[in-house]
């Protein structure tokens, strides 16, 4: 088994990149893998609650980042300067998240076998 | 050394296409193994066989079609990614009831799945044009 680790950033709604990404996810758990996703820069945007898009060419995200719990992800972590920059808590966002800081990132991502930058 | 290798961005977008092809052929002279190049988004852009850019750009789509038909390189295109944007290889045209026919020499369309398995037989995955 390898462990994968997703980073998300981009912020929503640019493009139909995000669901692709959601797909990689889905995929790589159903391949019995372990699966960790870390949001850092504007992909933090992603886990912001409230979000209200009107634009109908695009289907919001939020529901599918809910869904990623039935589909054995092992943990969702955001850095915790990329959501202060951003006026964001990490207690109020759409999903539960674990936060790291700026200065662990480096390691954590030495921690994965293949990181995936989507 | 075996290299999986996924390709994120359109030929014209960005360099990451032409860096992943002048990497993926340094590795293959230096007697490394590319087990499969995956291309997803927008790369899937890369294997449309009506692509015409004017005579005094890189041929990118030859050098790709090049690439499979003389070292074997497996280049494999998202499926999902593929239909999206309308790249639709003949069989499955059919199937839908179009004519097209999309599909360049030397590329495949499969699922995900085979991204997985070359990510899980790889030494190294890299990805371009993230």
């Amino acid at each position: 088994m390898k462990n994968f680790l997703f980073v998300m950033r981009d912020p929503p709604y640019q493009g139909s990149s995000i669901r692709e990404s959601l797909d990689m996810m889905m995929t790589v758990a159903a391949f019995d893998q372990s699966v960790k996703v870390l949001f850092l820069d504007d992909g933090v945007f992603l886990l912001k609650p409230g979000q209200c898009p009107h634009n109908s060419s695009l289907r919001p995200t939020a529901p599918l980042f809910a869904a990623l719990e039935m589909y054995d992800v092992e943990g969702l972590w955001a850095e915790q300067e990329s959501l202060t920059e951003r006026g964001l808590d990490s207690s109020e966002l759409i999903v539960p998240v674990r936060s790291l800081r700026r200065t662990e990132i480096a390691f954590f991502l030495a921690t994965a076998d293949i990181v995936v930058s989507c | 050394m075996k290299f999986a290798i996924q390709i994120n961005s359109a030929p014209w977008e960005s360099q990451g296409g032409d860096t992943a092809y002048q990497f993926s052929r340094a590795a293959l002279k230096l007697g490394h193994e590319i087990v499969r190049i995956f291309f997803y988004y927008e790369g899937a852009y890369h294997g449309l066989r009506w692509m015409a850019p004017p005579d005094d750009e890189k041929p990118l789509l030859q050098r790709w079609s090049a690439l499979a038909a003389e070292q074997g390189v497996d280049l494999v295109i998202c499926i999902s990614a593929a239909h999206r944007r309308g790249l639709l290889e003949q069989t499955e045209a059919t199937r839908m009831g179009k004519l097209d026919n999309d599909l360049a020499a030397g590329f495949r369309i499969a699922g995900l799945g085979l991204w997985v398995d070359a990510c899980l037989k790889a030494d190294r995955f890299l990805v371009f044009g993230a």
